[in-house]
């Protein structure tokens, strides 16, 4: 079993166990890394963010169609062209994969040399995640930019008074996806095969997050279910703030929800964490 | 010819024996399958509650267009994707070789190398989601209906396991291709669920002649909803007779300047 040498409950990477001098300098190190290591694969990265703006350029076409010359749910035509393009942003800047590698670190044992090291593997992946998404917007922010231009998109409501509380927005939004797609991810632990559950999860990350549509266009039952699950706070609200369409209380009530959701997210990931390292047996070894 | 079909039986059945063996991988991709179709229905019923007609397509005729789509991306996943991964992998390491002492068409041998039958459960899902969507349609087919679309469906997989087939063969050039495989399917899998027209003409024609996402899909769903003219018609299957062609001689290009990865 787990019981190895490697993961009884005093040797465990905790947390709290390290200054914040040490977790600092861990941090700058692993952020160059991962830096270097993107640089060296440029042209896999350049074709990921290629990737990435697909899906956004498909719902442009089919939601400046449903809207046609008229409005829907508040949106015209090239109001959706905005809400999709700062949408790619945002979700940009929020995804993570790990729910992907897991699988594959637990099967062929990768996970046993990351669980030796005196330092808990999730920061490894925070600065591994923000290099990529660092560099990354060096592809999506041109691209954002240059379809906006071509699909003519409307960001009339846009203001400094608008982005000046959209950064915090977003930033909260980057710490709750993180914190719960890291939960998720998890469930490698216990799942051989973890493609169903990762794309049920993303199935409702679509809607309930307002990737497929804006909140206001979906179906009344859909928008008050999504209100109360953590998905529009880490992409729609982020979005709904740049552009303008949440003001005052309403922007203190988002980030109330937000660090709300962080914390429940953050209180669930250290339980799963403990529970999953306590079942791990290293395969192969 | 005929040992051409009996090679490829004994790859089908070895893939079938596979996947026997793995039995709960069915079982996955059969829920993968679902989640994807219940995500795609919602979405359509979404857009459709927003608007009766999405640019002369109904909901209907959405619905047959996204069984096609699904049809068509299994019969990508159980073998051409497989096979042209591993095709690139095999010129990458060298087991390229052996493929080649063997006595068959190459070409066969290659695209047919790997089969992952449990994508066959998207052919299934689709074909359930045609006949619905016909259903629904209230549409009843001619035979000569019916044999324009099935030659439109063979049309669009033989413009999509061409081009697939253009895209693997630069790996006898460029090593590291993988990723490219990885924009087709997001392609595919994003802009092939939408008909084709819908998209402004600059896009349309990338979708068209660039990576041929409107052949394999909105073609043949626009020749089961009636929306077919005879002119695009003809042009699928011009374009796909010229598709292979231009693969198959690039193919052979590409073998006469391999020089196999350890020489």
């Amino acid at each position: 079993m787990a019981d190895v040498g490697l993961a009884t409950p005093d040797s465990r990477p905790a947390l709290s166990r390290f200054s914040l001098a040490a977790l600092a300098s861990f941090y700058r190190e692993r952020f160059a890394m991962s830096v270097a290591v993107n640089v060296a694969y440029r042209g896999a990265v350049a074709i990921w963010i290629f990737v990435t703006l697909i899906q956004p350029l498909v719902f442009i076409v089919v939601w400046r169609t449903v809207a046609g010359e008229g409005e829907t749910g508040g949106y015209t035509a090239n109001q959706f062209v905005a809400y999709f393009l700062v949408m790619m942003v945002v979700d940009h800047m929020t995804f993570i994969w790990h729910m992907w590698e897991f699988e594959w670190r637990i099967r062929t044992g990768a996970f046993s040399p990351l669980l030796m090291r005196p330092i808990h593997p999730i920061h490894g992946d925070v600065c591994e995640n923000l290099a990529y998404k660092v560099l990354g917007l060096i592809g999506v922010l041109p691209a954002a930019v240059l379809i906006g231009v071509v699909f003519d998109a409307d960001l009339s409501g846009v203001g400094l008074g608008t982005v000046l509380p959209f950064l915090p927005a977003l930033v909260l939004a980057m710490v709750l996806r993180f914190a719960v797609e890291w939960c998720l991810a998890l469930a490698a632990f216990w799942l051989t095969k973890v493609t169903a559950i990762n794309s049920l999860f993303f199935a409702l990350t679509t809607f309930f997050g307002g990737i497929f549509a804006p909140l206001a266009v979906l179906p009344g039952w859909m928008q008050t279910v999504a209100v109360w699950t953590p998905f529009p706070w880490s992409l729609a609200f982020p979005v709904e703030v740049f552009l303008g369409r949440r003001a005052g209380a309403d922007i203190w009530l988002g980030y109330a929800a937000q660090l709300g959701w962080i914390m429940l997210a953050l209180g669930g990931l250290a339980l799963l964490w403990r529970r999953a390292t306590r079942r791990y047996s290293a395969v192969g070894a | 010819m005929r040992h051409g079909l009996r090679v490829l039986r004994a790859f089908l059945s070895l893939g079938v024996l596979n996947l026997v063996q793995y039995r709960s991988d069915f079982f996955i991709a059969l829920l993968n399958a679902l989640i994807s179709l219940v995500t795609q229905v919602l979405a359509l019923s979404v857009i459709f509650t927003a608007t009766s007609d999405l640019r002369g397509w109904g909901p209907n005729d959405l619905l047959v267009l996204v069984g096609i789509q699904f049809f068509i991306a299994g019969l990508i996943g159980v073998v051409m994707r497989p096979s042209m991964e591993a095709l690139m992998e095999g010129i990458r390491l060298g087991t390229f070789d052996y493929l080649l002492t063997k006595p068959a068409d190459s070409q066969l041998l290659a695209s047919v190398q790997m089969v992952a039958p449990q994508a066959a459960t998207d052919v299934v899902v689709g074909v359930g989601v045609v006949a619905y969507g016909m259903t629904r349609l209230g549409v009843t087919l001619s035979p000569l209906d019916v044999a324009l679309f099935l030659v439109m469906l063979l049309a669009g997989l033989v413009i999509v396991y061409s081009f697939l087939l253009l895209l693997a063969t630069c790996a006898f050039w460029f090593v590291k291709l993988e990723n490219v495989l990885v924009i087709f399917q997001a392609l595919f899998g994003n802009a092939g669920r939408w008909p084709v027209t819908i998209f402004p003409p600059w896009l349309r024609a990338f979708l068209t002649f660039v990576v041929p996402v409107a052949f394999a899909v909105t073609v043949p769903a626009q020749a089961l909803t009636g929306q077919l003219g005879g002119g695009s018609a003809l042009l699928a299957v011009v374009v796909a007779i010229g598709f292979f062609v231009v693969s198959r001689l690039f193919w052979k290009f590409a073998l006469r300047h391999y020089t196999g990865a350890s020489a």
